[in-house]
């Protein structure tokens, strides 16, 4: 199963290192992994997705996770109520006869085009990761050169629902 | 947890003060006495410092880095407080590695300093450069690398609270000589703990212990195991008090030996590969089994499907990792083992029925004793370890490395104390056993401290003879010598066709002309009388000395689980 964990971390060296390492010798598949500066001075956000295959491993790479000195806290987020975005840069093959065909549907994606030249065009979306996916199978056909995603990030949200309204919101079950 | 500032009291004197001098001070502010060190030169300005601070802090030099960090542990293990070790860069810390990965695999707790190249020349594949800290992050509870000289008393503080706090473990401080050779611009500090990731829970909840003593009350078979958190939490008579309180049996890991008293009616001995019929067939059929501070070991549980399988299990552990992690647990309570046993005994609790199950372990401990026959042909290596418990009234502290050896001296040598047994448990570490034997001599001048190594891994680390000689430090070697890597050659005759590949040591030294070259009294011993007529002026003298134990090569360490078999499972528990 696939399972979003987020790690608020000290912004310490190596940091990093610890907690793929840790996954990678506990032989947990990471999926995305992004990092970044939080609402608090030093300290850092993780998120990563990772495929575990059961309940017992889940729990023992939080508590794991949680076992390093600079990790302050383990959450796995996936059973609740999130937000989810990732953002993807595509690069397109493009004539500029194609341009408005390939504009046409990017738009209901509300994805835009951040650089233009003779052969191709970089096209920004944002959004779940399914979103970027779908994107990516439309313009496969025009021939895709170049994709960076950011790997998934994402924030509980402010009104967390009872548990029997649940599975509504989870995202990755 | 902040603290004001306080300026730190440093030694008045004429010359600027080093990083390094500043690093001495502070270990003697931890009341560390003892340093187990190498240098070199990217530890120049330390050994300065050391050198400076003669008379006040006492440094042993080694003769290889294994050695000294073998020691360290040693060291660790009998007084409970950190070894301090320091070595130099590059080869100097990466020769320490097979050390803190043992170290962190047995919650020993040490802190190490390495020296490391000036931070100018970091990554540029300077002369005895390593990235030790990403060789030794998986390997340490914590690493730190000094990135400027006021945060040295914080990491230092700090590398010893998380050393001997929690579950301990090694926590390694890299230094770049600039760091211990820079000149402090400033009065130091007093550093404060800032460890907002770490705290470690201690108390138990006490809904839980109710659970458990509920638990405890409604048992008919309950077991108590006994691990090396009741050492860490310094908590054997409280054990001893619960289980004689309640009438529960108790097995022992093998880092546990010794937190029970072997002797007592209520002990089954220790569990495992190599545990007793009845401890094993104790966790076999027990309705409910209570784990002190034991991280449930391969080798202790054998196949999973098979341990303890109509148990409840209860798991007392102060690392909220290790409960679930392979034994799945009913019972999870997080906290050191003292603060949980106290609340227990605290509790009013209805002992068990347990009259017919204490009658069928102790039948169980008469018909199935440990077993080994005397061959007219040599020495039994069990008798070894006997006649060696006996000439010692069992009041030794004994180290060992890893093999049958080990295992013999953990079946015979019968422990009554805890924090006598010194051995390489989760990383089973040839070599182990000598160094770790002259830790605890250093620990303890006055106690007797036998080293029982196999003639395999003794000569990993024999170079540490010269320590004992120099120091005339009294340590008993005994070499349980069978010409062999004994266990190897057990599992390849047992398990891979006897197919006797490479596990038989053709040429051997005249270990006791080694010990006469290191300026060591030494005996060579081929039977049982000769052993018997030595022993007591080797344990007379009041120096170290070397008895070369011939043994005979095909005993072999019983009874035995085999792998992938379940614990109740055992060959060889008759003869």
């Amino acid at each position: 199963m696939k399972r979003i964990i987020t790690a608020t971390v000290q912004d310490r060296a190596g940091v990093l290192n610890r907690v793929t390492g840790l996954l990678q010798r506990r032989q947990f598949n990471i999926e995305s992994i992004s990092v970044g500066p939080t609402e608090t001075e030093g300290v850092s956000r993780m998120t990563l997705v990772v495929e575990i295959e059961d309940e017992q491993r889940l729990e023992q790479v939080t508590k794991q996770l949680n076992k390093q000195i600079d990790v302050l806290k383990v959450s796995d987020i996936t059973d609740k109520a999130v937000v989810v975005r990732e953002l993807a840069l595509i690069k397109v093959a493009s004539s500029s006869q194609l341009r408005s065909e390939i504009n046409g549907i990017i738009d209901p994606f509300r994805a835009i085009v951040i650089d233009v030249s003779k052969e191709s065009l970089a096209i920004q979306i944002t959004g779940k990761p399914e979103k970027i996916d779908a994107l990516l199978e439309l313009l496969r056909p025009y021939g895709i050169k170049e994709i960076a995603r950011t790997g998934l990030t994402a924030l509980l949200r402010g009104h967390q629902p009872q548990v029997n309204e649940l599975a509504h919101h989870t995202l990755l079950k | 947890m902040k603290v004001e500032a306080k300026k730190l009291e440093v030694q008045t004197s004429t010359e600027p003060m080093t990083g390094a001098d500043l690093l001495i001070d502070l270990l003697k502010k931890e009341g560390v006495e003892t340093l187990f060190g190498y240098p070199g030169g990217a530890v120049l300005p330390i050994y300065d410092a050391i050198y400076r601070a003669r008379g006040t802090i006492e440094h042993i030099l080694f003769r290889h880095e294994q050695g000294m960090i073998h020691a360290a542990e040693g060291y660790a293990r009998v007084t409970g407080k950190p070894g301090v070790v320091i070595a130099t860069s590059g080869p100097g810390a990466t020769n320490l590695v097979t050390g803190i990965t043992d170290a962190m695999m047995d919650s020993l707790p040490l802190v190490i300093f390495t020296g490391q190249v000036a931070r100018s020349v970091i990554g540029t594949d300077a002369f005895q450069e390593a990235d030790v800290m990403a060789i030794t992050t998986p390997i340490t509870k914590h690493n730190y690398q000094v990135q400027s000289i006021e945060d040295l008393p914080r990491i230092v503080k700090e590398a010893f609270h998380i050393a001997s706090t929690g579950r301990p473990g090694p926590v390694l401080v890299d230094v770049p000589k600039d760091i211990s050779a820079g000149f402090l611009t400033a009065e130091p500090e007093e550093a404060s703990i800032n460890l907002p990731g770490y705290q470690p829970t201690t108390k138990p909840n006490p809904l839980q212990i109710k659970k458990l003593a509920d638990s405890i009350s409604k048992a008919i078979k309950p077991v108590i195991l006994s691990g090396a958190g009741v050492l860490h939490g310094k908590a054997s008579a409280e054990l001893t008090a619960l289980a004689e309180k309640h009438q529960i049996p108790v097995v022992t890991t093998l880092l546990g030996l010794g937190t029970f008293p072997a002797d007592h009616p209520l002990s089954l001995g220790m569990g495992g590969m190599h545990g007793t019929y009845a401890a094993n067939m104790a966790i076999y059929e027990c309705d409910l089994l209570i784990n002190f501070g034991a991280r449930f070991d391969d080798r202790l549980t054998g196949n999973l499907k098979h341990f303890a399988p109509f148990a409840k299990v209860a798991h007392i552990d102060i690392d909220p990792a290790e409960i679930g992690k392979n034994v799945p647990t009913s019972l999870p309570i997080v906290s050191d083992t003292k603060e949980a046993l106290t609340e227990l005994l605290d509790q009013e609790i209805e002992s068990p029925n347990s009259a017919e199950w204490l009658e069928k372990l102790s039948q169980n401990k008469q018909e199935y004793p440990l077993w080994y026959k005397h061959d007219p042909n040599g020495m039994c290596p069990q008798w070894v370890i006997e006649a060696v418990h006996k000439v010692t009234n069992g009041d030794a502290i004994v180290a060992t490395d890893v093999g049958q050896h080990q295992m013999w001296a953990a079946q015979y040598y019968t422990f009554k104390e805890p924090h006598r047994w010194i051995t390489s448990g989760g990383l089973g570490t040839m070599g182990f056993g000598f160094p770790a034997a002259i830790g605890a001599q250093i620990a303890e001048p006055d106690s007797t401290v036998v080293a029982i190594v196999g003639d395999g891994g003794f000569q990993m680390t024999l170079q540490e003879l010269s320590i004992v000689y120099e120091r005339n430090l009294p340590v008993k070697i005994i070499i349980v010598n069978n010409g062999a890597l004994g266990m190897v050659r057990q599992w390849q005759e047992l398990l891979h066709g006897n197919r006797i590949s490479e596990s038989i040591l053709h040429t051997q030294p005249n270990f006791v002309k080694l010990a006469e070259s290191y300026s060591i009294r030494g005996y060579q011993v081929n039977n049982q009388e000769e052993l018997i007529t030595i022993l007591p002026e080797v344990f007379a003298h009041n120096g170290p000395v070397l008895v070369d134990a011939r043994v005979l090569q095909q005993e072999k360490v019983f009874p035995m689980i085999a792998p992938g078999k379940g614990i109740h499972e055992m060959i060889g528990v008759k003869p």
